[in-house]
């Protein structure tokens, strides 16, 4: 019965005369039982239909700017909605400060308390990630030399033999010498620029900065050097191999340097390096040689990217 | 202080939408620059010095003099013998 209705539905959504009535079955056992719902369903399959014809037409013509808009309204629902759960998560979070939060356990105690003492470093932020937690910057440095790494394999293009693809000439920059602004004010910024960094590198452990700020102005320094004068000029003391052997002996100094505190740190026995007055420049044991290794490392890094996105290489090959 | 804060805050929002909104990739990077500088103001608001100077050297510096070569080198931006077009 309810399958007689289902088909009348179907058959005035298709636009079509009414179904004719069922068949009976004929007598006898040797006939094989066609089932109408069967024949029924083939038959659709091979005709075309009314409505679904309409709606095929429609989606043809009108598709692509329906699903344009109703992208962009779930777009803008979906970010709303991740703005507001992010919101939510944030106003369950203590208070910022309270003295029972979870962060403020002994560790940070210790570190701020005790920091001056056993690191001799008045910015406890460089005695803390050039002492306590030596072993991740050694980590970071890596990751900046990893990077590098990768870089020069996608990107280097300049041979061993000093050669230059003839195609690649388009890339090297030839029209540095009418820029008369930006060359007055390199010849006043950069050695200002290189000096600063300098001093942020050395005075890491006394005041805000360290090895990666101060590296990071001296590969600034670097660069601008090079856009302004052009990177010949960087190029007669920055060669390849000066940056591979500079950032491998950094690396391998402070490896090696603070390689001692595997074995007396587990043991409990004091390392007899003498931490100085706070306050002086050669002070606080070997966080000093341990700025100037990373920062080396960044300077290198940051002018290595430039010139490998530029020019493909730092010229002269090797 | 609060009052400053909010006001640092609300342009970085800003900020970040219109990184996305804008049509011109030269312009993208240009606000991204400006969202560095604001952001290491406020690490300075936050009484971080450390982070302040390594954000305005990486930040507003590297990062987006990188982004410009890699502009130029994709042919967005044009030098001087190459034409004066504009960018898409």
């Amino acid at each position: 019965m309810i399958l007689e209705v289902l088909r009348r539905l179907v058959n005035w959504v298709e636009g079509e005369e009414v179904f004719p009535p069922e068949k009976a079955a004929p007598m006898g056992k040797s006939t094989v039982h066609v089932d109408p719902m069967n024949e029924w369903l083939l038959s659709v399959q091979n005709r075309d239909i009314g409505v679904l014809n309409r709606l095929k037409g429609w989606a043809a013509r009108n598709g692509a700017a329906v699903f344009r808009n109703v992208y962009r309204v779930f777009a803008g629902v979906l970010c709303v909605t991740v703005i507001f759960v992010l919101l939510a998560t944030v106003s369950f979070l203590p208070k910022f400060g309270n003295p029972d939060n979870p962060a403020n356990n002994e560790v940070p105690q210790r570190y701020i308390e005790k920091g001056l003492e056993e690191t001799g470093a008045i910015n406890i932020v460089a005695g803390m990630i050039l002492d306590y937690r030596a072993f991740d910057t050694l980590g970071e440095s890596n990751v900046l030399f990893i990077a590098v790494c990768s870089v020069t394999i996608l990107l280097r293009t300049d041979r061993k033999d000093g050669k230059v693809n003839i195609s690649e000439l388009g890339m090297i920059e030839t029209d540095n010498d009418d820029d008369l602004i930006l060359r007055y004010a390199a010849m006043v910024l950069a050695p200002v620029a290189l000096i600063f960094g300098v001093y942020v590198i050395l005075n890491g452990h006394l005041s805000a900065g360290g090895g990666f700020s101060g590296g990071t102005i001296i590969g600034a320094a670097f660069i601008l050097i090079s856009s302004a004068f052009g990177p010949q000029k960087v190029e007669r003391f920055f060669k390849y191999s000066t940056y591979k052997w500079i950032t491998f002996a950094a690396l391998l100094t402070y490896a090696s340097l603070k390689f001692y505190s595997f074995y007396t740190g587990a043991n409990h026995i004091d390392s007899h390096i003498p931490l100085g007055t706070p306050g002086a420049i050669l002070s606080s044991g070997l966080i000093l040689p341990l700025n100037i290794c990373v920062g080396c490392v960044v300077a290198c890094t940051m002018y290595a990217f430039y010139a490998l996105f530029k020019k493909g290489g730092f010229g002269n090959g090797t | 202080m609060e009052l400053i804060s909010a006001i640092l805050l609300t342009f970085l929002i800003v900020c970040a939408l219109s990184v996305c909104l804008t049509k011109r990739l030269l312009t993208s990077v240009v606000i991204f620059m400006g969202y560095s500088l604001v952001v290491s103001v406020l690490w300075l608001l936050l009484e971080s010095p450390d982070l302040a100077i390594t954000e305005a050297a990486v930040g507003a510096g590297i990062t987006s003099i990188l982004f410009f070569v890699t502009l130029r080198r994709i042919k967005i931006i044009k030098g001087k013998s190459e034409g004066n077009d504009d960018d898409s």
